[in-house]
């Protein structure tokens, strides 16, 4: 995950953006207590290589924004308080958990979801191909979180040994319990197996 | 020569999983959807006196409110889907708000006051079953049936909730490890002579035990959306099987089957908590139509902790008699269940492990399912057995122990096999290798040579063997078939088993494909929605699709090659019997120029009508197969049938574990050094898919025998563990991930193909091995509990005997 992102820099949004923090996690990781007079801001987001005008509440978190106000539904929420990684896309290229970052907090940042990593002409990016290839999802709910984590770590490390793709998947909960099926397809797509 | 079965490919939906274009229930919206959020208790147990929604109601954009008063009243113990007399658990729902955006939903939500009245709670059963301890219900504390018992297995007629409680002495007893002696017990069985078996016994050993219930946590929570049309209810949801929540479904919302409409394309795990419609879907539709707009009910991962079901925790005790020659001469077992509000303890399949295990001589078994004032409880995979193969395996080991036996031949002398049995009623099963399954997984872990290397690896680490059985029931029978040759000469073949994560829908399709010999390239499984004309199907718990449904796929391809033999004889002369199929035609064995094509048989079906088109059908399908043939009927040569396949006994799923750990113990850490898995699951039909099975159900053995447990705070019944981080399911760091797992392959008599199901022993055989190994590092101490966690493992080697199972058989508390 992203060592920039912390709990503290979180919270330090969440206020600045107005909202008080809750642990009711629901849609809203930080529920705005006056109802519905929470002003939406329209900014400019940069989702998978296009800009996307978008109106943004100050709580609103990124997953939130992705699938509700853009329809990316890929991303899924499997907990909305960091603790599954299902709703993993990267920023600025780094892995982070959308659930728990502020779309106002990624207006100057490239955002990728899992609907932009294929290539333009609909080929799957090695990622999708080789786990496919090794049936590595089951119920698959886990799956966009995992295959974003190894795209960023493939991209850091395009040939990671088995223990290194492990950790770098640590953060992305199956509870299908597809571990290592998905590690499989990671080194399969590096090329180390095939 | 099987060309399907036995063959790796790619399910139709793994592109959409890998792409995120796969829809699950929350990814859909309607034109005007409202969102709905859901008040829950705050109290374990009392009452609601009044509800005051006014300032909620007075908010822009609220919509509505949905209570309990909306729907028709549920007498306790059934869980109902809003609670107002009976508030049985903290999180328990009592009402919904619906408004137009979630946000404000969730606002209104903090506008409701709600008047309770406190009532007394319970979260431990013995604490229920002591003199003077609360009960969960008012009007006590298990359910007590008031009629006759039919057989086996069936489901309760006539109960209702009376308070038992035991004497003090049989408590402190069964906390001691003991018989507890003067218990009042809801459900006894035996068979042979078990004082007999016992004076036979050249070893006895005596232990009390507990395990601890835990939520399944599948990573798609429950959330529902649904909307209707022209007095249809469109119902997206999330659920094991796409067919066999329809009937029930279609019950909560009090309309006929055909005007439902369920979608469930996708369904992010289930676990045994989806297996059919659960009450909450019954506030979605209600609402949907009162307030005459879509509604989408989201259910947040609290909420799913809190409604999503979860295990039957249980604590017990048995004493097991062995023989000199190795053979179990006797088992005495009593389990006392933690239903939680809703019953259900899964006592009965525990002993049916044992069972299993064992194939005692003689055997008594007395059981009793307490409610406490936790989560409602349900099936989660292998409900009762895994637990009871977590803490059994250990105890076998010292029996063998007890007479000088190595652990695993004393598990072949005592294992089912095809002429064995399972359960009380002693019941016959199709085939079993279990013996099989260990000599193989013997070879491919090195049991011998690991077995005969030094314990202490130096320093503080100690190394540990197990070995463990998983085993559950994996196959039914009697659900129906369909499928359609299309005038394109494909092969539809029309699937309810839902798309849970098994792939099974996918593989037991395959089973169609090998008997009209048709490439797989050529076939099209038809599923996902039930207005595409989905057949019947079983409810996809107990393991049970591959050999379920590859059965209902045979006997309504079966259904097509006949109607296909007889169209042809009706053109080219002669009878049905006259002609085979090959190559995709119909032809004449004497004379193979004689005959049709699939496609031209088709046509030919069309013309002909009648039951070649579906347009009759068989008269003992199921209602909802009934309306899947009439929606399709002419579009093809349609092939429908229910299984009738003769035969008997239960089909068992078989899995043999043999694992390695290196434990440290100044930290009570370890590491899984290693696992290797072996299935007695007959033909192995999807090799890729049995992997991911067998290695899934691993970790899930994991988290059952190392991690995963409820806690409740016993003062306040305020559940401590809500959230994925707390309840702990494995991580990948938990688990070993380069692991082996194998099928022994052999054919199953009873089924076409050859299968029999396996998800659910995959966890028996992991946990069991876990915690065989444990105490193998341990040097033979017992916890006798499931999960032995890291804090109760440091705790032992500190002296400290506060976390073993022995003396307390505390459950759901710290």
């Amino acid at each position: 995950m992203n060592s920039k992102l912390t709990r503290r820099r979180f919270i330090k949004g969440v206020i600045f953006s107005g909202a008080a923090a809750t642990t009711g996690a629901g849609v809203y990781l930080a529920n705005a207590q006056n109802g519905a007079g929470t002003a939406e801001r329209l900014i400019n987001l940069n989702i998978n290589g296009r800009t996307r005008p978008v109106d943004v509440m100050p709580s609103e978190t990124l997953a939130y924004t992705l699938r509700y106000k853009l329809d990316l539904t890929g991303t899924k929420i499997g907990c909305n308080r960091g603790e599954c990684g299902a709703c993993t896309v990267l920023i600025d290229g780094v892995a982070n958990y959308a659930c728990s970052v502020l779309t106002h907090n990624v207006k100057d940042k490239a955002v990728v979801s899992i609907e932009g990593i294929k290539s333009a002409d609909g080929t799957l990016h090695a990622v999708q191909q080789a786990f496919i290839d090794e049936n590595s999802p089951q119920c698959g709910f886990c799956t966009p979180g995992q295959v974003m984590s190894a795209v960023a770590l493939l991209s850091s490390n395009p040939r990671p040994t088995r223990e290194e793709v492990r950790t770098g998947l640590s953060g992305n909960l199956c509870r299908c319990g597809a571990y290592e099926h998905y590690i499989n397809g990671v080194l399969r797509a590096s090329g180390q197996i095939a | 020569m099987s060309t399907h079965i036995g063959k790796d490919f790619t399910p139709p939906c793994v592109p959409g999983k890998v792409t995120g274009e796969i829809k699950y229930a929350e990814d859909y919206k309607a034109e005007g959807m409202v969102f709905a959020r859901l008040l829950t208790s705050p109290m374990p147990s009392g009452r609601v006196v009044n509800i005051d929604a006014t300032a909620a109601l007075r908010m822009d954009g609220v919509i509505g409110i949905f209570t309990a008063d909306d729907l028709p009243p549920v007498a306790p113990p059934a869980n109902p889907a809003l609670a107002s007399d009976y508030i049985t658990y903290v999180g328990q729902p009592i009402l919904a708000v619906a408004a137009t955006s979630e946000e404000i939903a969730e606002t209104a939500l903090d506008r409701i006051r709600i008047d309770f009245e406190r009532r007394d709670f319970v979260v431990d059963p013995l604490e229920s079953l002591s003199p003077n301890g609360p009960d969960a219900y008012p009007e006590g504390n298990a359910l007590v049936r008031t009629q006759e018992e039919g057989p086996e297995g069936s489901p309760i007629v006539g109960a209702q909730i009376k308070s038992i409680k035991w004497p003090q002495s049989a408590i402190d007893a069964l906390r001691a490890g003991q018989e507890p002696v003067g218990a009042e017990f809801t459900n006894e069985w035996a068979f042979g002579d078990i004082e007999a078996g016992f004076a036979e016994a050249a070893a006895i050993i005596e232990e009390p035990f507990v395990t601890m219930g835990y939520p399944h946590h599948s990573l798609e929570a429950r959330t529902c959306m649904a909307y209707w049309e022209n007095g249809k209810c469109y119902f997206h949801g999330s659920s094991q099987s796409q067919s066999a929540n329809n009937a029930g479904l279609a019950r909560m919302l009090n309309i006929p089957l055909e005007d439902l409409v369920f979608i469930n394309e996708a369904t992010g795990g289930g676990f045994g908590s989806k297996i059919g419609p659960y009450p909450y879907m019954a506030i979605t539709g209600n609402f949907s139509r009162v307030l005459n707009r879509p509604v989408q009910l989201r259910i947040t991962r609290e909420q799913e902790f809190y409604i999503g079901s979860a295990r039957s925790g249980m604590q017990g005790w048995i004493k097991t008699g062995v023989k000199e020659d190795g053979k179990v001469s006797a088992v005495d077992l009593v389990i006392v269940n933690d239903g939680g509000m809703t019953g259900g303890g899964s006592g009965n399949s525990s002993a049916q492990h044992v069972t299993v295990a064992y194939q005692p001589e003689n055997m008594r078994f007395r059981h009793i399912s307490v409610y406490t004032n936790t989560t409602p409880r349900g099936a989660q995979r292998g409900p009762g057995q895994n637990e009871m193969a977590a803490v059994l395996a250990p105890m076998t080991d010292k029996l063998a122990e007890a007479i000088g036996m190595d652990r695993v031949e004393f598990r072949k002398r005592n294992v089912l096999d095809s002429d064995g049995f399972q359960g009380g009623s002693q019941g016959p099963v199709t085939s079993a290798f279990v013996r099989e399954a260990l000599d193989q997984g013997a070879r491919a872990f090195n049991w011998a040579e690991r077995s005969s290397q030094p314990k202490d690896l130096g320093g503080s680490k100690r190394r540990g063997l197990g070995v463990g059985l998983g085993y559950h029931g994996a196959g039914g029978r009697g659900y129906d078939g369909l499928l359609r040759i299309g005038t394109d000469g494909r092969l539809y073949i029309h699937s309810g088993v839902g798309n849970l994560g098994t792939y099974s829908y996918a593989a037991t399709c395959r089973a169609a494909a090998e008997a009209l010999q048709i490439p797989w390239e050529r076939c099209e499984i038809v599923r996902g929605r039930s207005d595409r004309y989905l057949p019947h199907s079983s409810g996809q718990g107990g393991s049970n699709t591959i050999f379920t449904h590859t059965r209902t796929n045979w006997v309504a391809a079966q259904d097509a090659i006949m109607k296909m033999k007889e169209i042809a004889a009706m053109d080219f002369g002669g009878t049905a019997a006259d002609y085979e199929i090959g190559g995709e035609r119909v032809f004449k064995t004497a004379d193979n120029s004689q005959g049709l094509t699939y496609a031209e048989a088709a046509r030919r079906a069309m013309e002909l009508g009648s039951k070649f088109s579906g347009e009759q059908y068989p008269d003992d399908i199921n209602p909802l197969t009934q309306i899947a043939v009439q929606g399709m009927a002419g579009s093809g040569l349609v092939g429908v049938a229910k299984d009738n396949i003769p035969g008997v006994g239960q089909p068992p799923g078989n899995v043999i574990g043999f694992m390695e750990i290196e434990l440290d113990i100044d930290t009570g850490k370890y590491e899984i050094v290693d696992y290797a898995s072996v299935a007695d699951c007959g033909t192995v039909v999807h090799p890729k898919n049995f992997e991911n099975a067998m290695r899934g159900g691993a970790v899930w053995g994991v988290g059952l025998s190392g991690l995963e447990k409820h806690v409740y705070d016993p003062q306040n019944g305020l559940p401590a563990n809500t959230g994925l981080y707390q309840c702990k399911p494995p991580t990948n760091m938990d688990v070993p991930v380069d692991t082996i797992a194998q099928g022994v392959n052999i054919p199953d008599p009873q089924n076409p193909t050859g299968g029999r199901g396996i998800g659910e022993p995959t966890q028996g055989a992991a946990a069991a091995a876990l915690s065989s190994a444990l105490r193998d590092a341990l040097g033979g101490h017992l916890f006798n509990t499931a999960p032995v966690t890291t804090d109760m493992i440091i705790d032992h080697l500190a002296g400290n005997s506060y976390s073993s199972g022995a003396g307390t058989l505390k459950t759901n508390t710290f």
